[in-house]
């Protein structure tokens, strides 16, 4: 059975007839060409799939396809700028070491990304929490809370004499 | 892809109401965190689903003015955690929701199909059985109010009817005023887990006695299920160690606790004899007594 959607996908609007029986998932990744969002256990545990609908962090593979319709969703090819730019949340990632494989990142980056976008502050017992929903087995988690933890920290700047201070 | 069938999405409940009735076959599906990772598994196969997932009178959380507090069954667990009057007045079942899963499943899961999955697990069942929740059920013959404790009926089955659709919990203000409540979820990790027990406790104090004490237990039987003789037991007892650790005793003779591959029959009649005690002291101080040394 097919069925006509129309959502969003990284700012851009679309329209297409999908399967009544396909994942956001497997329309993301094999129709749209979305391969950042990773098919990891299939069953929501591991968080791979994770994406953005309407600002939420969702597990793609069990959320269907048609419930899309009239949404807005972020994948990880939607977060840095056009230009190429690393979003803020992204350039932690990449200053504290916080990828190995790679596989859990995109979905780490997009709920850390909405953390940050929440405009709330967490403790760090808090935002390992919010975290808990992704499964990371190579670089441990440490980093990975750093990363997360430098994300959400109001803007730094150095000036020339070398102190740290809030812009 | 899932073996699905059909798919069909109610707008309103009574359309959802009248499809149900049209077609008995129809498999109620609102967050799918627990139907879809069934059907992976091999259940339900060629499903014809009925979306009710877009049904917003569902997803109410209220007091009514009455006191009266209405959970709709589509609310998500991190709409009830977030939640400011459940936070203020049921705290315990706040607790509840942010044990379940991890952040993605709470986003979306529904407490309505966690408490129709019939899991004796449902990280919220233990908590409502506490409250002595009572659910909506609604058809196409009309509304009908169950207590939670008789809506299960056995491991994974419940009392829902063909062509009933749960849309709300009630829970009355006598069985949340003036309470202290607990929720401990004990499992092997923190998060994205199923509970080797689920422990919640509610008690009204008066005077360094326990006036009221409630036991709601999830995993220590075949469905959730109520310490009666500890709670009977407890009424009117003086508060100390001592009484603690016999409402303890008393409370794992109301279950019927199995050994599994998490957790042998015996260590899950200990954990409900350390827990309870414990999720009760934490019950007594937010209640208004006093913290036991």
């Amino acid at each position: 059975m097919l069925k006509k959607i129309s959502f969003t996908v990284n700012g851009k609007a679309l329209s297409l007839e999908i399967d009544i029986r396909e994942s956001l998932l497997e329309v993301l990744r094999t129709r749209l060409g979305f391969t950042g969002v990773k098919k990891g256990c299939g069953v929501g545990e591991c968080g791979a799939c994770t994406v953005l609908i309407d600002g939420t962090p969702i597990d793609s593979c069990i959320y269907l396809a048609v419930w899309a319709e009239g949404k807005s969703i972020t994948t990880i090819e939607g977060v840095a700028s056009k230009d190429g730019e690393l979003s803020k949340v992204q350039q932690a990632f990449v200053e504290e070491g916080a990828i190995q494989c790679g596989f859990c990142t995109p979905g780490l980056v997009l709920t850390t990304t909405a953390l940050a976008e929440s405009g709330k502050e967490y403790t760090r017992e808090e935002l390992k929490r919010e975290l808990s929903g992704h499964f990371c087995r190579c670089t441990g988690y440490n980093n990975i809370l750093k990363a997360a933890e430098k994300s959400l920290k109001p803007e730094e700047h150095q000036c020339a004499c070398g102190h740290h201070g809030e812009k | 892809m899932y073996n699905i069938k059909g798919y069909l999405d109610a707008c309103t409940v009574s359309e959802a109401i009248e499809l149900l009735a049209q077609n008995p076959n129809l498999r109620i599906i609102a967050g799918g965190t627990d139907v879809l990772i069934k059907m992976q598994h091999g259940q339900f196969q060629e499903a014809e689903l009925l979306s009710i997932r877009t049904l917003e009178s569902m997803a109410d959380i209220k007091k009514l003015e009455d006191g009266t507090m209405i959970i709709g069954a589509l609310a998500t667990f991190s709409q009830i955690f977030n939640d400011p009057i459940i936070q203020a007045e049921i705290p315990a079942l706040a607790e509840a929701a942010v044990s379940m899963g991890g952040p993605q499943i709470r986003n979306i899961a529904t407490i309505g199909g966690n408490i129709c999955n019939g899991a004796t697990s449902a990280d919220s069942a233990s908590t409502l059985f506490a409250l002595n929740a009572s659910l909506r059920l609604e058809s196409k013959t009309g509304a009908r109010l169950v207590p939670i404790r008789e809506f299960y009926l056995g491991p994974g089955k419940v009392d829902l009817k063909p062509g009933e659709i749960l849309t709300e919990f009630r829970v009355a203000p006598e069985d949340y005023r003036g309470f202290g409540g607990h929720y401990i979820k004990f499992a092997a990790r923190k998060a994205m887990d199923i509970a080797t027990l689920g422990v919640s406790v509610m008690c009204k104090v008066a005077a360094k006695t326990l006036t009221e004490v409630r036991i709601g237990l999830g995993v220590a039987g075949p469905t959730p299920l109520r310490c009666v003789e500890a709670e009977e037991f407890a009424k009117g007892q003086e508060i100390s160690k001592d009484t603690l650790a016999q409402i303890g005793k008393l409370a794992v003779k109301s279950t019927n606790a199995r050994t599994s591959w998490r957790a042998s029959k015996e260590y899950r009649e200990h954990l409900v004899e350390e827990l309870v005690q414990r999720a009760l002291k934490t019950a007594i101080v937010r209640a208004g007594g006093e913290e036991l040394a």
